[in-house]
């Protein structure tokens, strides 16, 4: 197994709502309730999970761009919810973020050599003269030529961007890059392209992603390992080929069951949740998923199912259902 | 951030002519007659502060009671007021007082407010509530009313009614700087910069301040109008710029009692102030649509 880049212990996030007359704090919405998880160095891992339940919550809370409420965030063994603001800063060049939205992620104002030699005078690890060159250098590695420099983000289009955004990540040479819904809102051609080019830039330069999607299509293409989630809270992890074939838990089993089959006539068993997500404010007690379940019991609505390794599965593969065995065994 | 709306996403970069965020804005302002037609005389007005002086014959300042009260003619385009001054000597005089009132006022106002607006926007929380609750103090007092407040206390004079107007103008520049700021900050470029390791300063100075000029900008030139007028205001109740200065509110204030006889000698300053007034104004909205295409309703 490879080095440890990423831990993730009991993070929590939760979100004040004001209210009343004096706007005091009524409440919280618990965007991410106490998860943990290990991201090995080199290698991909998907978060998962429809929307609303805390993935990108997660992944912002662990660049610390939104204040973890609690929990550690150890990266190359260091712990990021200690660090000072300063020290924060430095830290930052080895962990970046590729956003969602290509056209609001780049300053409208700055034009593409600007927004990439800005990374470089920032963390001034490129001298002066050299940052031209170097920006210029990064767009070719994305993929865009290097007369597109002087341009503004408004002259491309949105995969374009998307690549001038990776461009930008990869600028300070991170080891980790958090790709935030990176790949959803581009048009599937040009979704495979921007997936095949963070695939062969990973090798290139030894990067390990933490992949946060709800495109279960495109996880089962970028991952080595999966984790998926429930309203804040993660319900299963494993390894790609086990989680898609032998998944131990009733709502990864409901979310793969919604992707499409692309053969037609293809057999295709789909489990279809009743009901909505509940509220992230109120979580029902015990197991999250109990309002939703098909195979809920009394310990579901009064206990809190802890992650736990599955016998006899691979390793690493973890469910937290009270009644797995029984569930999938028959 | 609307001009990256209005471009065309999707097209192959190749066919996108290379117009700058620049020349699509002026190219919109163009459009805009009533924009333009303000825009020429705002520059005329310019022109007119600088260089008219040296082309007037008579002496604004000289009190010459055989002239006194004299209608249109060809000597005295618009007459002469009671002291017997050329009223329009006197108005070209005036036309740099009026737009230094104006200018400087809402630099004024910019310079406080602005920052005020940043902070509480960028900063938020406790530091939101004291600078905004602070705002809503000084809105809660009628604009004219501070101001003469402010002039009653100061002492009447130009550089106090620019001060007094620029305060009168704060809260605008405050709220619309904070509501921009609020709006700005939430984009993932501000994230994304943030990442990378910038500090507050760069990301306020060089992400943040870029990208919310354009309500400023069109916030101080409709404030310019409500600064002239309301600086003709407190000239004309004899708080401003005082006698002989050919301030155009107080040339009003001076002529209207003789307004049944000699009628000309309130109704040309009364006239500079609307037109001065109106320009700014209509500049000021083109402006608006020009910078900001989808508030065009």
């Amino acid at each position: 197994m490879n080095k440890e880049l990423l831990r993730v212990n009991n993070l929590k996030k939760y979100y004040p709502i004001k209210g009343g007359f004096l706007g005091q704090t009524i409440n919280h919405v618990k965007a991410v309730d106490d998860i943990s998880f290990v991201v090995y160095e080199g290698e991909t891992v998907s978060l998962v999970g429809e929307s609303g339940c805390g993935k990108s919550t997660a992944g912002r809370s662990i660049l610390r761009l939104e204040e973890p409420t609690a929990g550690d965030v150890y990266f190359d063994g260091i712990d990021l919810t200690t660090l000072t603001k300063k020290e924060l800063r430095k830290t930052r060049k080895n962990m970046q973020i590729i956003f969602q939205d290509p056209f609001a992620s780049l300053n409208p104002r700055q034009t593409i050599a600007q927004i990439l030699q800005e990374a470089l005078l920032i963390q001034n690890v490129v001298p002066r003269e050299q940052r031209k060159a170097k920006a210029l250098e990064l767009l070719e590695t994305v993929g865009l030529a290097s007369y597109q420099a002087d341009r503004y983000p408004h002259q491309f289009s949105g995969g374009q961007r998307q690549r001038v955004g990776i461009a930008r990540a990869l600028s300070l040479n991170p080891k980790l890059i958090i790709c935030d819904e990176a790949v959803s809102a581009l048009d599937v051609s040009i979704k495979a392209q921007i997936l095949n080019l963070l695939k062969s830039l990973q090798k290139r330069f030894k990067l390990t992603y933490l992949f946060i999607s709800h495109d279960l299509g495109v996880v089962r293409h970028i991952s080595d390992r999966v984790i998926v989630m429930y309203l804040g809270r993660i319900v299963e992890t494993a390894d790609k080929k086990t989680l898609f074939e032998n998944s131990k838990h009733p709502y990864t089993k409901a979310l793969l069951s919604a992707i499409p089959v692309p053969k037609p006539g293809g057999k295709k068993e789909r489990i279809v949740l009743t009901g909505d997500v509940p509220s992230s404010i109120d979580p029902p007690e015990g197991c999250r998923f109990h309002t939703r379940c098909p195979f809920a019991a009394e310990k579901c609505i009064k206990e809190m199912p802890e992650l736990r390794p599955i016998f006899g599965s691979a390793p690493g593969h973890m469910s937290a259902c009270h009644f797995y065995e029984e569930i999938f065994n028959g | 951030m609307s001009d990256a709306k209005s471009a065309m996403p999707g097209t192959n970069s190749h066919d996108i002519k290379g117009y700058s965020t620049r020349q699509m804005i002026f190219k919109r302002l163009k459009k805009n007659k009533a924009a333009l037609i303000g825009g020429y005389l705002i520059l005329f007005f310019i022109i007119v502060a600088l260089i008219g002086p040296f082309f007037t014959v008579h002496d604004p300042l000289r009190v010459d009671y055989s002239t006194k009260l004299l209608s249109p003619s060809t000597t005295h385009w618009l007459g002469t007021d009671h002291n017997g001054r050329d009223i329009f000597t006197r108005l070209v005089h005036g036309m740099s007082i009026t737009l230094y009132i104006g200018f400087l006022s809402v630099l004024v106002g910019i310079v406080i407010g602005v920052p005020l607006g940043i902070s509480a926007g960028y900063y938020g929380k406790a530091l939101d509530s004291v600078i905004m609750r602070f705002i809503d103090i000084l809105l809660a007092f009628p604009g004219i009313l501070l101001a003469i407040a402010l002039v009653s206390v100061l002492g009447g004079s130009i550089s106090n009614v620019i001060l007094a107007v620029g305060i009168f103008s704060v809260p605008g520049f405050a709220r619309i700087t904070r509501g921009s700021t609020l709006a700005v900050s939430k984009l993932e470029y501000i994230d994304a910069v943030r990442a990378l390791g910038a500090g507050d300063l760069r990301i306020i100075f060089l992400h943040i301040l870029p990208n919310i000029l354009s309500p400023i900008i069109v916030q101080a030139t409709i404030r310019i109008a409500i600064a002239i007028l309301i600086a003709s205001g407190l000239s004309f109740l004899g708080l401003g710029a005082q006698p002989p200065t050919p301030e155009w509110g107080a040339m009003l204030s001076q002529g209207r009692s003789y307004m049944f006889d000699h009628p000309h000698v309130a109704l040309y300053p009364g006239l500079a102030i609307m037109t001065v007034v109106l320009a700014f104004n209509i500049f000021g909205d083109g402006l608006r649509d020009a910078l900001d295409p989808k508030m065009k309703a």
